[in-house]
């Protein structure tokens, strides 16, 4: 079976089964899960994770959805083999969402785009 | 997929009482948790499932066939754990069990001795010396010991400690994974029921509030805290429960995904637990949420 570590918390808002997409989806974009793995049936999961089927269910769905997993019936889910164009756009696609937050939040306290992006400047030149 | 267990408008009424048109099912391979105050029809609801009491009016089906008519049959396929399980106190377990094991067809020693193992159960103890939770864990060892396929239990967990708790709730975990189990499961301690409940029905004076998944009651609401001039801004008309201090407000609101978008940054919005869905649904405010 594939190896995965899944760390789900209770505290913040994100939603259990958008945890467990984020993190697969993490895995799978990361390449640390490769085309064709088994992954861990809907009930062992969810054994595991002392969550309820529904939600470990409801997971997979939304991973078959994004073509990042497919089941076959019977058989369980594996990882989708995913194409390199798909995979890059949906990495810039995740970036856009964490920046599109960082603007929420530079919003919220009040700082212009332009002191954001002299923020962010100041540390993508720390990181040289 | 066809319900294990199925009521349909069941009532049965008492002076000062009435079980009101209960409905709910529950398919093969979850658990439902069964949730609701003292005295608001758990355990007669669990009794009628059980035939031990008669319905007035009203529909029960267990594994689709009627629940009367096919008693023996039923019982035969259910696991029954109850607060106040009667044994012979004169007997160890040993010698009780003797005495059950054959009234049921598909009696299985070997799940019988794997379950007692895995509680440590004493087997020549008597049982006059078991503790309440000592009780529980036999009953619920013998439960599990004839293949049964619909697990009814009534507050099970009361009487245990932590330690045993989690155990129990590990091993319920264990009996749905073939997808042929189920289990109902009553109880007023929501912690246990937020960790393996699949399902969750809550009743309240004889009615059922609601009987969902945990993960769409998850979705539908949230607690909400913010200041009191929010309230009036329209907010009301959301709120299923609310609690005011002078400081500002806390809450149970519907339709999450709505009120995120109309409170934006101005309140903080949480995901509940079962225990506060069920205690500001009964606080609330009128029961226009019920069937939500």
């Amino acid at each position: 079976m594939a190896p995965i570590d899944i760390i789900l918390t209770n505290s913040g808002d994100v939603p259990i089964y958008q945890q467990i997409v984020d993190q697969i989806k993490g895995a799978v974009l990361r390449g640390e899960l490769r085309a064709d793995e088994p992954l861990p049936s809907i009930r062992l999961l969810a054994k595991e994770l002392q969550i309820s089927v529904i939600t470990t269910k409801r997971a997979y769905e939304e991973l078959e959805s994004e073509g990042l997993i497919y089941t076959i019936p019977g058989k369980g889910s594996f990882v989708a083999g995913v194409d390199q164009h798909a995979l890059r756009e949906s990495k810039e696609q995740m970036l856009e969402e964490k920046a599109k937050e960082l603007l929420a939040a530079a919003e919220l306290l009040g700082l212009s785009r332009r002191e954001l992006r002299a923020i962010l400047n100041r540390v993508l030149g720390d990181e040289r | 997929m066809k319900p294990i267990l199925e009521l349909k408008n069941v009532t049965k009424r008492y002076t000062g009482f009435t079980l009101d048109r209960v409905s709910f099912a529950l398919e093969p391979g979850y658990i439902m948790g069964f949730i609701g105050p003292n005295g608001a029809g758990k355990t007669t609801t669990i009794k009628l499932i059980m035939n031990l009491i008669r319905p007035d009016e009203g529909e029960i089906k267990i594994f689709g066939l009627d629940h009367r008519r096919h008693e023996q049959e039923i019982k035969q396929r259910i696991g029954f754990v109850y607060d106040e399980s009667n044994f012979y106190d004169t007997l160890t377990t040993t010698e009780m069990t003797k005495v059950i094991a054959p009234l049921y067809k598909n009696w299985d020693w070997a799940a019988y001795r794997k379950y007692t193992e895995k509680l440590a159960l004493p087997d020549r103890k008597k049982l006059s010396q078991f503790s309440r939770g000592m009780k529980m864990k036999y009953a619920l060892a013998l439960a599990l010991s004839h293949r049964a396929e619909l697990l009814v239990m009534d507050e099970p967990t009361s009487g245990l400690d932590p330690v045993v708790r989690s155990e129990f709730l590990d091993i319920l975990r264990d009996v749905i994974q073939d997808e042929r189990c189920s289990v109902l499961l009553s109880s007023h301690i929501t912690s246990d029921l937020d960790q393996i409940a699949d399902y969750v029905t809550l009743i309240n004076g004889g009615r059922i509030v609601f009987s969902e998944s945990k993960e769409e009651l998850l979705e539908e609401y949230a607690l909400i805290k913010g200041e009191k001039s929010l309230l009036d801004s329209g907010l009301r008309e959301y709120v299923v429960g609310l609690k005011e201090s002078r400081f500002g407000f806390e809450g149970l609101v519907t339709n999450r995904a709505e009120v995120q978008r109309f409170v934006g940054s101005r309140a903080v919005l949480e995901r509940p637990n079962l225990e506060e869905i069920m205690l500001y649904c009964l606080r609330g405010n009128g029961n226009d949420h019920a069937g939500a």
